[in-house]
């Protein structure tokens, strides 16, 4: 059987099983629709996070981003697993016990405002737009390499699943969905990186793989990738290029945004119990160590592989005429480029003016199969994984957008009076909107898609993390510090990225930024400006009063927790 | 209140802080430590193959990230029956 046909089996099967799962998970009210009812098991809820949290680009793109900038990646590896030691310590048991359904919800009652609360709404909304337009897009791009239909069907038929289950099951269809999902992603990245391993090292488990010594016997793995990427001009693999300064900012924006992503956060409101949401944050974060671990081994395999294919054994080039058939394959879809400069007919890879290939990032895990020619079922299992990866993170996102709707703008701040019922309406509503907008940024991406990611981040660090934090640890900190801090934060961290990446990109480089942190990392010092701002203006206004104190005192041990509920 | 007087109320959050910021202490060392500000230090001695600081930044603070979460969970549900506030 061709590897299309595989392609289409595979990929239907998995498809057939989220609708399947989505008609059995039916959401009746909006307790169901928000949180699952509040009664998903830890374990169940650890791989659901997982799936909501590994994305299109977690899948995708990261293994191609170590392999390409080796030493200097590790920021997104550390960035987004150390967050997660943040939300189980500081964050997850106390918003779990404080038992509301949104992030919005704790800011706005926290800190007794709605314009707090708008704030907040407004960070989730833009943050979860901001990411769910690379999802769609995520959908297209995997649908039209593998099953060769355009772009735009396929994220017309990505939206179609997406909507049948978050639409019809809300967090209950999508909690159930996100487990099948993990299951299908985990095994489609594990397979073909375990066979990698074995080729190239021996060592069936890649996590120890890469630290072996080859099969050919040219010595261990790291030093032979450090000596060719030296060799050809990149610098060694395991040495860092950017400052130590810049990589500490970086991953700080990246952890604490981490901590700061709403529709990450809502998934700890689904379990029984403020017990349950610590160890659940566990798992999530074994689920999603296992892949994470794995990426930076799969990377330096694939840049060895990559760099021997293109120059051959004896470094002198491989000829074009004579190139395997998957440069060619993914020649078509302009994700390799070969500009025979010298015109010797030879194809030469390297970091310095003998480069004559332009190879996107992608293709180490979209390609990686095929460079290591694996059997064809492997290839299909891929775009399956892929399509996994970017579905289950968008149904997480539009939930949160839906929520934020419905629940904080509807029923608390503009129609107080609707029933739970209509509430659920709108919700479906919004759902089904967002899908739309969705879908229309996956068709008509936005230049800048890549560039908004720092925002994200860089929002969610400066804005909602620190309001959180003081709202469980600091019972002092009134509404006025923390809008304060929130604009402040928010404000500073969106005008330096907005300044370098749209007004002035020309600019954008380390003589230009501040003490030379670059805008993916300025969410950190954002961060540190409202930390700052919020306690400066909460000394010279009034005091918070009792009543928030004292909920305060209530959320910070687990004693009568009950299900997430509406007031 | 569910706690038996304020004051064991105070003791509980003061303990609650203290494994707390023990935990952090040791998530901030492995990672910005041993990954980022002393990575080339680090980078001269070898490990199981690897460089031991890039082997920080890209394996060894994932498993001691995992560790201490599951070590804070045993830590809290030891604090909780000690206060009598599990649920």
């Amino acid at each position: 059987m061709d590897v299309q046909t595989l392609t289409y089996i595979i990929v239907g099967f998995t498809f057939a099983l989220y609708i399947g799962i989505a008609i059995w998970a039916r959401a009746g009210s909006t307790q169901e629709f928000y949180v699952a009812g509040g009664g998903v098991h830890p374990v169940m809820n650890g791989m659901a996070t997982a799936a909501d949290w590994m994305s299109a680009a977690s899948f995708i793109s990261l293994a191609g981003i170590v392999s390409f900038t080796g030493s200097d990646g590790s920021v997104y590896l550390l960035g987004w697993t150390g967050g997660y030691v943040l939300l189980a310590l500081c964050m997850v048991p106390y918003l779990r016990k404080f038992g509301k359904f949104t992030v919005p919800d704790f800011i706005g009652d926290r800190y007794y405002s709605n314009a707090a609360r708008t704030v907040a709404v407004f960070c989730a909304i833009f943050i979860c737009f901001t990411y769910i337009a690379g999802q769609m897009r995520g959908v297209g791009v995997v649908f039209s390499r593998f099953l060769e239909v355009e772009i735009e069907t396929g994220v017309v038929i990505g939206m179609a699943v997406v909507f049948f289950y978050a639409v019809l099951g809300g967090m209950k269809g999508i909690t159930y969905t996100q487990v099948a999902q993990y299951c299908v992603l985990i095994f489609a990245f594990m397979v073909p990186a375990i066979f990698i391993s074995v080729m190239m090292t021996g060592q069936a488990i890649p996590q120890l793989g890469f630290g072996s010594e080859m099969v050919d016997g040219s010595g261990y793995l790291l030093d032979k990738l450090d000596g060719l990427t030296k060799e050809l001009g990149f610098g060694a693999y395991t040495e860092g290029r950017k400052s130590t300064l810049d990589v500490f900012c970086i991953t700080g924006a990246l952890m604490v945004g981490t901590a700061g992503l709403p529709h990450v956060i809502v998934r700890f409101f689904t379990v029984p119990k403020v017990k349950d949401s610590r160890i659940s944050a566990g798992w999530a974060l074994v689920f999603i160590g296992i892949m994470y671990t794995t990426i930076p081994a799969l990377a330096s395999f694939a840049r060895v592989n990559m760099i021997e294919t293109i120059n051959g054994p004896e470094m002198t080039g491989t000829e074009y005429a004579k190139a395997p058939s998957w440069i060619k394959n993914w020649e078509r879809t302009g994700l390799i480029e070969f500009n025979d400069k010298n015109g010797d007919g030879k194809m030469f890879y390297s970091g310095d003016e003998r480069n004559e290939m332009k190879i996107d990032r992608d293709i180490i895990v979209l390609a990686n199969p095929e460079i290591a020619d694996l059997p064809a079922w492997v290839i299909a299992l891929v775009a399956a994984g892929g399509l996994a990866a970017a579905l289950s993170t968008s149904a997480g996102l539009l939930l949160v957008i839906s929520t934020s709707v419905s629940h904080d703008l509807l029923k608390k701040n503009w129609a107080p009076d609707i029933s739970d019922k209509q509430e659920l309406g709108y919700a479906r509503i919004a759902a089904a909107v967002g899908i739309v907008i969705a879908g229309y940024f996956g068709i008509n991406p936005p230049g800048f898609v890549a560039a908004v990611v720092a925002f994200a981040f860089g929002l969610a660090a400066s804005s909602l993390f620190p309001a959180i934090i003081m709202g469980i640890f600091h019972k002092k900190m009134n509404k006025e510090g923390a809008i304060a801090g929130m604009v402040l934060g928010l404000g500073f961290t969106a005008a330096y990225i907005i300044y370098f990446k749209f007004v002035n990109p020309a600019a954008n480089s380390a003589d230009n930024w501040f003490m030379g942190i670059s805008p993916e990392g300025i969410g950190t010092i954002g961060m540190i400006v409202n930390f700052v701002t919020a306690f400066a203006v909460a000394k010279v206004t009034s005091e918070t009063p009792q009543e928030i104190q004292d909920m305060v005192e209530s959320i910070r041990f687990p004693k009568g927790a009950g299900e997430a509920h509406d007031h | 209140m569910s706690f038996e007087s304020k004051e064991q109320a105070d003791k509980y959050w003061k303990e609650n802080l203290r494994v707390m910021f023990k935990l952090l202490a040791i998530w901030f060392v492995v990672s910005y430590g041993c990954g980022i500000l002393f990575i080339e230090e680090l980078n001269a001695i070898t490990f199981m193959g690897f460089k031991l600081g890039f082997w920080f930044a890209q394996q060894g603070a994932m498993y001691v990230f995992i560790a201490l979460i599951f070590v804070y969970v045993k830590k809290m549900n030891d604090l909780d029956k000690k206060y009598n506030v599990e649920e």
